[in-house]
């Protein structure tokens, strides 16, 4: 793949300079240029002393600040480890390589190259470790020379499953992860054919061999337990997840002449392409893993192993505590002033919020019934009916066909959120934009619960774009004895889509009600941007 | 001071100059009782504080006292009040009220400075009840020689023919040619008007305002005719309240005080205001500037966070 982009580099070096002035995507090739280009800059600059290193950081990263910068606060994101997959990067050859180059060097001679390369630069920060005055002037430096051009901030690649060399890529980080590639099942309907379809009958854990090593048995369970669709919900999977992490911690020792906030994150990277494999990763899993990921790196190397850990674990027991558990609290106590006596409260599906939320009401007296819409195939409208009745709350239970039949009766329409868009767009369970539709067209107020963890940079203006696809074969049903789609597989022009995720738009949304209070739709970035100067 | 030389102070204040909003005039006499209060402790003070504006709002029931009895205690805690000595503390509460007040009273000017340039030569403006700021705008407007006309609500349930007295012939007396409507006329009127122009009593979270009532009928009607919807209003009269629709709206704000110290059932009176929700905002003009409702929100996290 990249003997074939490196042809004629100082044109591209043209074409990747007016791609980004124009503000145009860079090709694969133009990106994994800037990446050499940025290594090579990067190897000179640590030759000359620290003051003349931020000055032509200041000067070079000028042009490259946009990519360069959010390189390395997207480490997590999956595709961006194919910049250190084995492909010839011949940086310490002249800036303009010729093709003769790069065959003359064998890939082992490279790796050994690279490696050196790295472990050096490694013992050069360490050095600059100890003197966090330039290292933070030079971060300052480049923060400046963002401000100056359009920060584009690097978000995870969308999946694009029928881009063959995506896939590619993904097989090889896989591979050399030590995961198991989970395979794709059944026909996909076209217009959602760039996502995943897994089917529940084959887990990723079948393909595991016993004793693997490279995943913690916490994470294979966890994944198990996603995949299987145990745990379900946002704020379940993500506490989960959080467990799940501490477990980790917790067995983790350091090997000798390694540092616990390296190779920590180093760990934690299969375990989440793992997990990705399982199940994609929800808005508010990658949010929380953003915080463990900046604890651990912030964890500084004079601390011993057991005091790390321990720091560790506090952080992820307090990150629980203040963004799931308080802030529930928070928004009960909010919401709460908005039931009236005698409202007639519509919720769809089961958000543990809401339904927290509604038996807080119930505590503090006030006076309402609930009607609860369902859909298939999940019907997780009857696990809230059940946790409401018993709690003693009266409920109507219907399913979503009939939501404009019964929605003159209603006063109010409670949604939960998946994750909350930066353009205002709220990411739920299929079917809620739907019901917010209905509601505004009978003029019924909606409002979306969310917490401020959940509150993601994506911006998305549709439902096809990211989505996730469930296993088609939940779609079959049993009704007298018939399963009429059995063999749906045959048919060659059937295909059975089972979506788990849409999009509403914030026109149809009155109120959204976060821990830090009641706020419009349109308000999301403005919390973005607090959250992000706080941090 | 007690609560009879609190609402006689601000009574008085408001027949001193009637120009002046009721808010000011609430801030003031929260700095008048300020500098007269004899508390020991911080927190005594702040309590003392909130006890007299809910003196005020027992005298004057309007959306904008509370809005800015409340912004006026958030603006003076705001610095670190660390001197030791009380009194120390207290001077400086109260240059910071001086401070505020200065500000506010500078409001208005500079609402109508954003606003006479959206007013166009040959305009025919619509209004609503008797708005002062709105009366600002449009004497800005005329002192910038532009030619427009007026059409003023009657704005029932005001007395009979005030608004005729206040708003008419104020801008009468600016050469301005003014038609009285009856409010059922507004969507009669709507088409011959280019833009509808409405002061607030209060703008809430959401973007929307609460005004006297019939606004919302007329934003309404101007959303179904295009015509621009402007609201102009200062920023003291942000309130940190999010109605959903007009059953929402506290029940204190939407009646006169002394109904709703009087009247047992108030499920038998007219309330006085409604709430517009920002669907039906075109703009607002405020002293911070000209704002989209969506941007609302983010003025008053900035202003009460």
């Amino acid at each position: 793949m990249a003997d074939s982009g490196v042809t004629d580099v100082n044109e591209k070096k043209g074409d990747i300079e007016r791609a980004k002035n124009e503000g145009k995507e860079l090709t694969k090739e133009e990106k994994q240029r800037l990446r050499k280009e940025k290594k090579q800059q990067k190897k000179s600059k640590e030759k000359k002393d620290d003051k003349a290193l931020q000055e032509s950081v200041k000067e070079t990263k000028g042009d490259s600040s946009a990519a360069s910068a959010p390189q390395p606060s997207t480490q997590s994101t999956a595709q961006k480890a194919p910049s250190a997959v084995p492909a010839p990067v011949s940086v310490p050859a002249p800036e303009a390589p010729t093709p003769a180059d790069r065959p003359a060097k064998s890939k082992a001679e490279l790796k050994a190259e690279r490696r050196a390369r790295q472990e050096a630069e490694r013992a050069s920060k360490q050095s600059k470790k100890g003197d966090p005055g330039p290292q933070g002037a030079v971060s300052k430096s480049k923060t400046a020379t963002n401000e100056l051009q359009p920060v584009v901030k690097r978000l995870p690649e969308h999946i694009q499953v029928d881009n063959p060399d995506v896939l590619k890529k993904l097989a090889k980080k896989l591979e050399r992860q030590q995961i198991p590639l989970r395979s794709d099942y059944g026909y996909k309907v076209s217009l959602f054919s760039h996502l995943h379809q897994y089917s529940r009958k084959a887990p990723l854990t079948q393909q595991l061999s016993i004793p693997s090593t490279v995943i913690h048995p916490a994470i294979v369970r966890l994944g198990l337990q996603y995949s299987q669709g145990i745990v379900a919900g946002s704020n379940a999977r993500s506490v989960a997840l959080l467990h799940a992490f501490k477990q980790v911690i917790r067995d983790y020792t350091t090997p000798p002449n390694e540092e616990l906030s390296r190779d920590l994150v180093n760990r934690l990277k299969p375990y989440i392409s793992f997990l990705n494999q399982c199940r994609p990763l929800s808005a508010s899993m990658g949010n929380a893993i953003k915080y463990v990921k900046k604890e651990i790196s912030n964890i500084s190397s004079q601390w011993k192993e057991e005091e790390a850990k321990d720091k560790l674990l506090s952080c992820i027991e307090f990150y629980i505590k203040e963004k799931i558990v308080l802030a529930a609290e928070a928004i009960a106590e909010s919401s709460i002033e908005k039931i009236s006596d005698g409202d007639v409260i519509l919720i769809y599906g089961c958000s543990s919020l809401v339904n927290h939320i509604l038996c807080e009401a119930l505590k503090k007296n006030r006076k309402f019934r609930v009607i609860v819409v369902d859909s298939r195939p999940r019907l997780e409208g009857r696990e809230a009916l059940r946790r409401l009745v018993q709690r003693g709350i009266s409920c109507t239970y219907v399913l979503i066909s009939a939501v404009s039949y019964i929605l003159p009766e209603v006063s109010k329409v409670f949604l939960g959120a998946h994750a909350l868009l930066a353009n205002g767009y709220v990411m739920s369970r299929v079917g809620t934009s739907q019901i917010a539709l209905v509601a505004k067209a009978f003029n019924v107020p909606v409002l979306v619960c969310c917490e401020t963890y959940k509150f993601c940079e994506r911006v998305q203006t549709d439902s096809f774009v990211s989505n996730e696809l469930d296993d088609p074969d939940d779609l079959i049903v049993t009704r007298n004895g018939q399963t009429q789609l059995e063999n749906w597989q045959q048919e060659l022009s059937l295909g059975l889509l089972n979506l788990v995720y849409d999009v509403t738009p914030p026109d149809f949304v009155d109120l959204v009600i976060t821990e830090l209070g009641m706020i419009p739709c349109t308000s999301v970035p403005v919390v973005l941007r607090v959250k992000n100067v706080d941090q | 001071m007690n609560e009879e030389e609190l609402v006689e102070y601000f009574r008085a204040q408001m027949r001193k100059d009637p120009d002046m909003a009721s808010a000011v005039a609430a801030i003031r006499t929260l700095l008048e009782f300020l500098k007269r209060d004899k508390g020991e402790t911080i927190l005594g003070l702040r309590e003392s504080l909130t006890w007299a504006t809910s003196c005020l709002k027992g005298e004057d029931s309007s959306v904008a006292v509370s809005s800015g009895g409340e912004l006026f205690l958030r603006f003076i805690s705001l610095t670190s009040l660390e001197h030791q000595d009380l009194s120390r503390c207290k001077k400086v509460m109260e240059e910071r009220g001086e401070l505020f007040l200065e500000k506010i009273s500078m409001s208005r000017n500079k609402v109508a400075k954003l606003c006479h340039t959206f007013i166009k030569d040959g305009a025919k403006i619509l209004t609503h009840s008797y708005s002062r700021v709105v009366l600002r705008v449009l004497e800005k407007a005329a002192a910038e020689k532009k030619r427009f006309s007026v059409y003023v609500t009657e704005s029932q349930p005001d007395a009979h023919r005030v608004s005729e007295r206040q708003m008419a012939e104020a801008l009468k007396k600016l050469n301005v040619p003014v038609t009285v409507v009856l409010d059922a006329a507004v969507g009669y009127v709507l088409e011959k008007v280019d833009l509808v122009i409405v002061g607030a009593e209060g703008v809430v979270e959401s973007g929307g305002i609460i005004n006297k009532i019939g606004t919302y009928q007329m934003a309404l009607c101007s959303k179904a005719h295009n015509k621009p919807f402007y609201v102009v209003a200062e920023s003291f009269k942000f309130v940190r309240l999010y109605p959903l629709n007009q059953q929402d709206v506290p029940d204190k704000f939407k009646y006169k005080a002394d109904t709703l110290k009087s009247i047992r059932n108030l499920s038998e009176e007219h309330p006085v205001i409604d709430y517009t929700p920002p669907s039906l905002i075109t703009l607002l003009f405020t002293d911070l500037g000209v704002l989209t409702p969506s941007a609302v929100s983010d003025e008053l996290i900035k202003l009460y966070l």
